[in-house]
């Protein structure tokens, strides 16, 4: 269809549609002309015109802070005067039974003027349906928790799965990194494991992946002092220098078998009665602290033993329970040490691995002699890289010295096996993960 | 995160046309954004405004929000805010069915963010908008400050709960030329009361003479009448003088630090104060939030309810739906169900109004079986509800409407929680069926702040004078030393606070004995915190 012929099609239109129609065609016409004319100044943007250059990122979280950002961050504010307010803290999964899980989570809390219920007001919720007043509707275990709660609970230390390794590895590398634990002393590696790793150790001449360029320009100055290039005594031309294709050495990926160091950790603790509350949580936060750091300072090539002992001592499959477990009985620390010894022996762990030795106590023990410990102590020291004992008072024993205190200062472990045992104590109610982290370099520095 | 499909969309305004024409009155616009778990778990610590102000404490929450998505996933359905247009949030896996209801819900609480006076002041700005220059702000600030920047926020948030929320809103709809001039306000409330002891009779005397010029001249009336005073007594100027410097106009602690502070005037900490205004006008835009959480989610509750099971697209899903929605309004056997106690309430303001119950001739009747039995037909219900929608808080709610007859109907009760040492457990029980106790417990659960405020008599340019408001509950003794340190660093010097803490007496034997009360002072100075006891006489 021409031009005229729509035109002439329009005529009976009314004259301000065949207008509003004009317009229309005219606005069609100059759009696909101009395609990429762009009329407005406000219709261009950076990310559209500069090549390499990205459209803002608009996800509200763009600027969120790594952990590690986070903790050194917390650190200064000690520097400008200023609390710490980053707590690790644990979040547990419970499964009965099988494994729980765990991670480790940052937390903090705001200080702000609230109002404290506890003291005024009882705990009082809601509900609905039949009962008279007065009546039971349900219960619920009074044991600390397991799982939900944050901060203080139990912690799984078998690393069965990959996950928990994992958490329980990046723990330890904050505990080192930023809380300043030591390094272990390498005892020597022990365990040969079949395990390769691939590295560019290897020479090889005229190819490789990687020059090495002091060896290469070794042997051409060999060479050319075998043509004659180079004359004692005389300046050297390096024009005139010939370079043979054998001379030059390269670097070759090739196998290593590698050594690694493995550590058992045994971590032994008094369950009895008089462990209830607050020392068990503080032992118990510490050993998991421990084996974190041990996971990490071991990449990962850690196994744990539990051990739990009242008179008599047992060994406890994982974590969970060595966390849970709780009689009412009373306490000889010997049995415990007996049992580890008979572990190494049997097993023969000494000769593969670095034995590590944690003991946490309230520092209870009947045998006020001490003499059973004593000799089960001197039998464990040569195995062993490190015990520690962690004396996690209650508040009703007062600054007297404990028990187990006394034998050890007794036996004069301190001073003679300074390379291999240490002893650390503080008051149970008081003991805050700061208190804790202090103890651990206490019992783990070199 | 991103828009809403038109799918879905269709689907939300078909029922936003279907909200209206049932009587719910909201703006036009709503926008509608599908996230992932993983942005909900980002947006969660920062209260669900996509632009506000970062600060570290949101990105550990944000971390540890991510250790607990990996023991218990979840699943959350939606979640709205009070922006202009409102904005909400939308998993994106839920059937259409599943999401009409939700729509509904959400719809609820768009009218109810636009309605209810508790909001009045977040009504003239979309608040995502103001967030966002906010945000920018304190990031330049950031730059040019470093770490004080955050500091400054800390400081500030440690006081952000106290904010003066129910005084901004009354100033809002304040009516100037009603208050007396501030020389009036000071010769009767503090100059004949406080410096001339005048008893009440003579007070009243001179407000009487004060009335008669005032009628006789109103314009004439306050010089006319000030004339004679400063005759009659020549101190009264200087006096007034006096006040007139220190009166404080702050409504809450950070406005009189933003005022007065000595350490913010200096020329080069004004910066602070911006950050600080940021972090209380913020709080101040949660503030209602937290004052209608049960009303408020009654009312959505209510509404998607009603509209879904009036919707025909609900056929065929009525039992799906059932079950989804008695899971969010059921109440709890133990525990309280926010939005079961609202929607149950609202249900109860309703059926009373429809009753014509809420009147003087239904509360004159003494006889239970008269009571049950008076039914007006007046068919006042929805009128009732849009009332509360429009004036009540949480507070009021409960206050006005939980009695007896509420709590026997639903076969309410407190529970009560208490050791059983031989069986090792803890027990819950049914403490009380009484309307008053269940009052009591649901107040006692409302978000009350404590009040503390400057007080400017014992304010100097060297020390900060806090007095707390004893309310028969102590504040935590654990966070007092903290907020003071920060304190200190905005005033620049001491500061004190007064507060009572409540003493425990173990060997007591009666309860009255057990619990005796003491002030103390708390003061802070160079970042050391003492406490001391405060002898009463002397306060």
């Amino acid at each position: 269809m021409s031009n005229s012929d729509k035109y002439k099609d329009r005529q009976n239109l009314p004259e301000h549609v065949v207008r509003e129609l004009e317009l229309i065609e005219k606005r069609q016409e100059s759009l696909r002309d101009d395609m990429s004319v762009n009329t407005s100044p406000y219709g261009v943007n950076d990310w559209e015109i500069l090549p390499g250059f990205h459209e803002p990122d608009l996800t509200p979280i763009a600027s969120l802070k790594t952990l590690e950002d986070l903790l050194s961050q917390d650190k200064r504010r000690e520097e400008d005067g200023f609390t710490r307010r980053i707590r690790l803290g644990k979040l547990i999964k419970p499964a009965p039974g099988k494994k729980g899980k765990i991670v480790i989570v940052p937390t903090t809390t705001e200080p702000k003027f609230y109002h404290d219920d506890s003291i005024t007001q009882e705990e009082e919720t809601g509900g609905s349906g039949e009962g008279e007043e007065g009546e039971v509707i349900g219960q619920q275990q009074a044991e600390p928790q397991q799982g939900e709660g944050e901060g203080q609970g139990a912690g799984e230390g078998d690393s069965a799965s990959h996950e928990e390794g994992t958490n329980a590895f990046d723990l330890g590398k904050v505990l080192t990194e930023k809380f300043k634990l030591p390094n272990i002393k390498d005892k020597g590696k022990k365990r040969a494991l079949n395990k390769f790793v691939y590295d560019l150790t290897d020479r090889n001449r005229r190819f490789g992946q990687l020059l090495e360029k002091k060896a290469t320009l070794k042997k051409i100055v060999e060479t050319n002092i075998l043509l004659g290039n180079i004359k004692p005594g005389e300046p050297i031309d390096t024009q005139n220098f010939v370079i043979g294709p054998r001379d030059q050495i390269f670097r070759i990926m090739s196998a290593e078998r590698d050594f690694e160091t493995q550590a058992v950790v045994f971590f032994v603790r008094d369950y009895s009665g008089s462990m209830q509350g607050k020392p068990t949580e503080a032992i118990v936060t510490q050993h998991l602290f421990i084996y974190s750091w041990l996971m990490y300072q071991y990449q990962n090539n850690v196994l744990t033993r539990f051990i739990v002992h009242d008179t008599e001592a047992k060994e406890v499959d994982n974590f969970q329970q060595y966390y849970q477990l709780q009689v009412a009985g009373g306490t000889r620390v010997a049995p415990a040490f007996r049992l580890v010894n008979k572990i190494i022996a049997e097993e023969n762990l000494a000769a593969d691995y670095n034995i590590y030795v944690f003991y946490g106590t309230d520092g209870d023990d009947w045998d006020s002699d001490g003499k059973e410990l004593t000799e089960e102590l001197k039998k464990l020291f040569p195995d062993t890289s490190r015990v520690g004992f962690t004396v996690a008072k209650n508040a009703w024993g007062g600054a007297n010295k404990t028990t187990v205190e006394k034998t050890i200062e007794k036996s004069g472990f301190v001073e003679k096996r300074r390379d291999e045992f240490r002893i650390d104590d503080f008051q149970a109610e008081s003991a805050d993960e700061n208190r804790l982290i202090e103890s651990i370099k206490k019992l783990v520095s070199p | 995160m991103h828009l809403l499909d038109q799918h879905a969309k269709a689907i939300m305004e078909e029922c936003k046309v279907r909200a209206r024409n049932a009587g719910l009155d909201f703006d036009h616009e709503t926008l509608e954004y599908i996230v992932s778990n993983k942005d909900m778990l980002e947006l969660s610590p920062k209260v669900m405004i996509p632009t506000l102000y970062d600060y570290w404490v949101n990105d550990v929450e944000v971390l540890k929000e991510y250790g607990k998505y990996k023991l218990y996933p979840t699943n959350p359905y939606e979640t709205v805010i009070n922006s202009r247009p409102a904005i909400s949030f939308y998993n994106d896996n839920n059937p259409d069915w599943m999401n009409i209801m939700i729509f509904y819900h959400v719809i609820g609480h768009i009218d109810f963010f636009q309605n209810n006076r508790l909001f009045e002041h977040t009504w003239n700005d979309d608040f995502v908008g103001v967030a966002l220059a906010d945000k920018r702000l304190i990031e330049s600030y950031r730059s040019r400050y470093g770490r004080w920047t955050d500091y400054v926020v800390e400081f500030a948030r440690s006081i952000d709960n106290i904010t003066g929320y129910f005084q901004t809103l009354a100033r809002m709809n304040y009516d100037g030329h009603l208050e007396p001039s501030s020389m009036l306000n000071f010769y009767f409330n503090t100059f004949l009361p406080d410096h001339l002891k005048e008893d009440e009779f003579h007070i009243f005397k001179e407000q009487q003479r004060y009335n008669t010029l005032f009628d006789s001249n109103p314009k004439m009336a306050e010089s006319t009448f000030f004339a004679q005073v400063k005759s009659r007594h020549p101190e009264f100027e200087s006096a007034y003088k006096n006040a007139a410097d220190k009166a404080p106009p702050a409504t809450d602690l950070l406005e009189f630090l933003i005022d007065h502070s000595p350490f913010l005037k200096q020329e080069k900490n004004r910066w602070m104060k911006s950050v600080m205004t940021v972090i209380r006008n913020t709080a101040l835009y949660f503030a209602p939030q937290m004052r209608t959480k049960i009303v408020n989610e009654g009312w959505a509750s209510y509404w998607h309810d009603k509209l879904f099971r009036g919707d025909n697209r609900i056929i065929g899903h009525e039992v799906a739906y059932s079950a989804l929605n008695a899971g969010v309004t059921s109440l709890s056997r133990v525990g309280l169900n926010p939005y079961a106690i609202g929607l149950r309430l609202l249900e109860y303001v309703e059926e009373l109004a429809d009753k014509g119950k809420m009147s003087r001739e239904y509360q004159k009747l003494i006889l239970a079986d008269e009571k049950e039995a008076f039914d007006k037909k007046t068919g006042n219900g929805q009128e009732a509800i849009y009332k509360v929608r429009e004036k009540f808080s949480d507070f009021m709610l409960i206050n006005t409407f939980v009695n007896q007859e509420f709590v026997d109907r639903h076969n309410l009760f407190v529970t009560g929680k208490r050791p059983n040492p031989e069986k090792g457990v803890i027990e819950y029980y049914v403490k009380s069926r009484k309307a008053e106790d269940y009052k009591k417990m649901l107040i006692d659960s409302l978000y009350h702040p404590p009040v503390i405020r400057a007080d400017v008599n014992k304010t100097t340019n060297d020390s900060l004078y806090l007095v707390h408001a004893f309310e028969g509950k102590q504040l935590i003794k654990d966070f007092i030393p903290e907020v003071l340190i920060g304190l200190n660093f905005l005033w620049g010097d001491e500061v004190k606070l007064e507060t009572t803490e409540i003493m425990v007496n173990q060997k007591a034997e009666t309860e009255e004995e057990m619990y005796s009360l003491q002030k103390v002072l708390y003061a802070c100075k160079d970042k050391k915190v003492t406490k001391s006891k405060v002898e009463e006489n002397a306060a």
